[in-house]
């Protein structure tokens, strides 16, 4: 009975021990809690990014990311789930009045811009270029499209195997809309995931691949895709720093995060959206995606509140 | 008094399975009528085309792909699990020394162990390139990798199954043989498979169950596009996976996609109850009882 009853006060004392010992609260930053992100897996690698360097420097915060895709992320957002959706295109007004109805408000801060990447398999040395008419083409509803033949002649005719995100992405989204004229308008017969990797996967293993994602997954993946330049009638142009800067890249669109105003109060927040665009010149490159020019982070910092003096 | 307290919370226990599967059944009924309110039977069962979450105009609704890759992973998957169980179910029984079955039946249920989800990844990053290297026309996400994973992964099933069947046929049927002059083989494929039939049959429908059943080995391999094809070297989306698919992205309660969800549960779980019913008036109308 004696060593049992020291064993028990030997557990006890270690437990106190821990738990006086945890992080969360009384260490340097003082900041403390969770915060929710959900949203665009095309935005994921800047948000993940930003998260994991916050995180290191304020222990007690617990930042979260997923990307169940911009209109998954915004359904979750305006439910009040998450402080922040990431989105790889504009709330739409269909969302909007959710989330008034739900009386969200929000700010809508841009991070990036993103050369949405048309790519296929490095095997492919036939193609380097492809026309906004061709991709229609492809790409619509109840498409007869089926091979390479069938799009250009002169193209040999191997399979068509087609990737997209799902019809939740914002990447979806924005693709349909810019290339076959209506949002989320597409054929159906392709292989569809949230996850980019999944799509980057299929692409690079399938000769006949076709695919689109954002440029950092392509960035990320390039000794095992080959990048497609996009011709809106004045040349063939591809996704880099400059033709996004200067507009001549046709696929070219913003990143954007949306804050709700109500997490904004909490500090730990607050500090976490300062935190993403004071340190994105840095973090969007290093993702590959294209930045902003600096007076576009310095408006966003100024949307926030109390942000006179900070 | 103490006894029937115990057997009121005993009853308890047994009640709460109970009332569970009664429960799911419900909720899966009322979506399920509410998905049938808007979409018939007929194009159900005979619309070739599963593809619920693009936009109104271009949703259909025929579950037939779905049926088609969940049947070519559970077929392909029984072509494999259900000889090589067997016959390793009539090893452990009628030829392996009692030692060699005492090692060899861990092993077996180690196998059992393994979770799904590395037995997909297992699929997606060695089966299907080896598959890619001897079959060139297999695509990167294939049927046929999951079939083979699932097959591998139901192996235990058959095999531990048939072999309590096997074991269970009483010991002088086989003397009888062996008096008669028969070979071992004789002796197992011709007097104690026979016998034990009901409980072998059983377990091929428990195990082909299982593999219709199974999820994330068939959502990492074999793909995410409906496809009906009978082609196993091509994605197909099967019915477990196309849940998977819904369920990562958020779906709104009350919209075809939402209700969708449940038809294509229903279906599974229905395809299943069939399977076990069959299963037990199988057990009961083949089963040789012996004194």
């Amino acid at each position: 009975m004696g060593s049992r009853r020291v064993f028990v006060c030997a557990v006890l004392a270690v437990a106190g021990l821990a738990m006086s010992c945890s992080p969360g609260g009384n260490d340097a930053g003082g900041l403390s809690g969770s915060i929710q992100v959900d949203g665009s897996s095309t935005v994921f690698p800047v948000s993940e990014a930003a998260a994991e360097d916050f995180m290191i420097a304020n222990p007690g915060v617990r930042v979260t990311v997923a990307f169940s895709g911009t209109g998954g992320g915004f359904k979750r957002f305006c439910a009040g789930e998450t402080s922040i959706s990431d989105a790889s295109r504009p709330i739409t007004q269909e969302e909007i009045e959710t989330c008034a109805a739900a009386g969200i408000e929000y700010l809508e801060i841009p991070v990036a811009y993103d050369g949405l990447s048309v790519v296929t398999n490095p095997s492919a040395d036939f193609v380097e270029c492809l026309t906004m008419e061709e991709l229609k083409r492809v790409w619509e509803p109840e498409s007869t499209v089926a091979s390479w033949a069938d799009l250009r002649s002169g193209f040999p005719a191997r399979e068509l195997r087609l990737f997209g995100p799902g019809t939740d992405s914002g990447t979806f989204d924005y693709f349909t809309e810019e290339v076959v004229g209506t949002a989320k308008a597409s054929r159906t017969d392709f292989q569809a995931s949230e996850d980019d990797n999944v799509l980057v996967q299929g692409v690079a293993g399938d000769e006949g691949s076709l695919g689109y994602f954002g440029y950092a997954y392509y960035a990320e993946n390039q000794e095992r895709l080959k990048l497609l330049g996009v011709d809106a009638g004045g040349g063939c142009v591809r996704p880099s720093d400059a033709t996004i800067e200067d507009g001549t890249y046709p696929l070219a669109r913003p990143l954007l995060i949306y804050v709700r105003s109500d997490a904004l109060a909490r500090p730990e927040v607050q500090a976490f959206v300062r935190f993403y665009l004071t340190e994105a010149p840095q973090l969007v490159p290093s993702t590959g995606y294209h930045p902003l020019p600096a007076e576009r982070y310095e408006a966003g910092l100024a949307m926030l509140p109390g942000a006179a003096g900070m | 008094m103490k006894e029937r307290v115990i057997g009121w919370l005993l009853f308890l226990c047994a009640a709460l399975s109970t009332m569970v599967t009664v429960g799911i059944v419900l909720v899966l009924l009322r979506e399920t009528v509410a998905f049938f309110g808007e979409v018939s039977l007929a194009e159900f069962l005979t619309d070739p085309r599963w593809t619920p979450n693009f936009a109104a105009d271009q949703q259909h609704f025929g579950i037939s792909p779905l049926l088609a890759g969940s049947l070519l992973v559970a077929l392909g998957a029984a072509a494999i699990a259900l000889p090589v169980g067997l016959l390793t179910a009539i090893f452990l029984s009628e030829y392996a020394a009692d030692r060699l079955r005492q090692v060899l039946k861990p092993i077996l249920e180690i196998l059992a162990g393994i979770p799904t989800v590395v037995y997909g990844y297992f699929a997606l990053t060695f089966v299907t390139p080896f598959l890619r290297s001897v079959i060139p026309i297999t695509q990167v996400y294939n049927a046929a990798s999951a079939a083979i994973v699932v097959g591998v992964m139901i192996i235990p099933t058959v095999a531990s199954l048939s072999e309590d069947a096997l074991s269970a046929v009483p010991q002088m049927l086989r003397e009888g043989a062996y008096g008669l002059g028969a070979t071992r083989f004789e002796v197992s494929t011709r007097v104690v498979v026979p016998a034990a039939l009901s409980g072998i049959l059983a377990s091929f429908i428990l195990a082909i169950s299982r593999a219709i059943g199974e999820t994330m080995a068939v959502t990492i391999a074999a793909g995410g596009l409906a496809n009906l094809t009978a082609n196993p070297f091509e994605p197909v989306l099967t019915m477990t996976a196309f849940i998977v698919q819904v369920s990562l992205g958020d779906t709104p309660p009350g919209t075809m996609v939402y209700r969708s969800l449940f038809a294509v549960g229903m279906s599974l779980f229905l395809i299943t109850l069939v399977m076990n019913v069959v299963s037990q008036w199988v057990l009961s109308r083949y089963r040789e009882a012996y004194e």
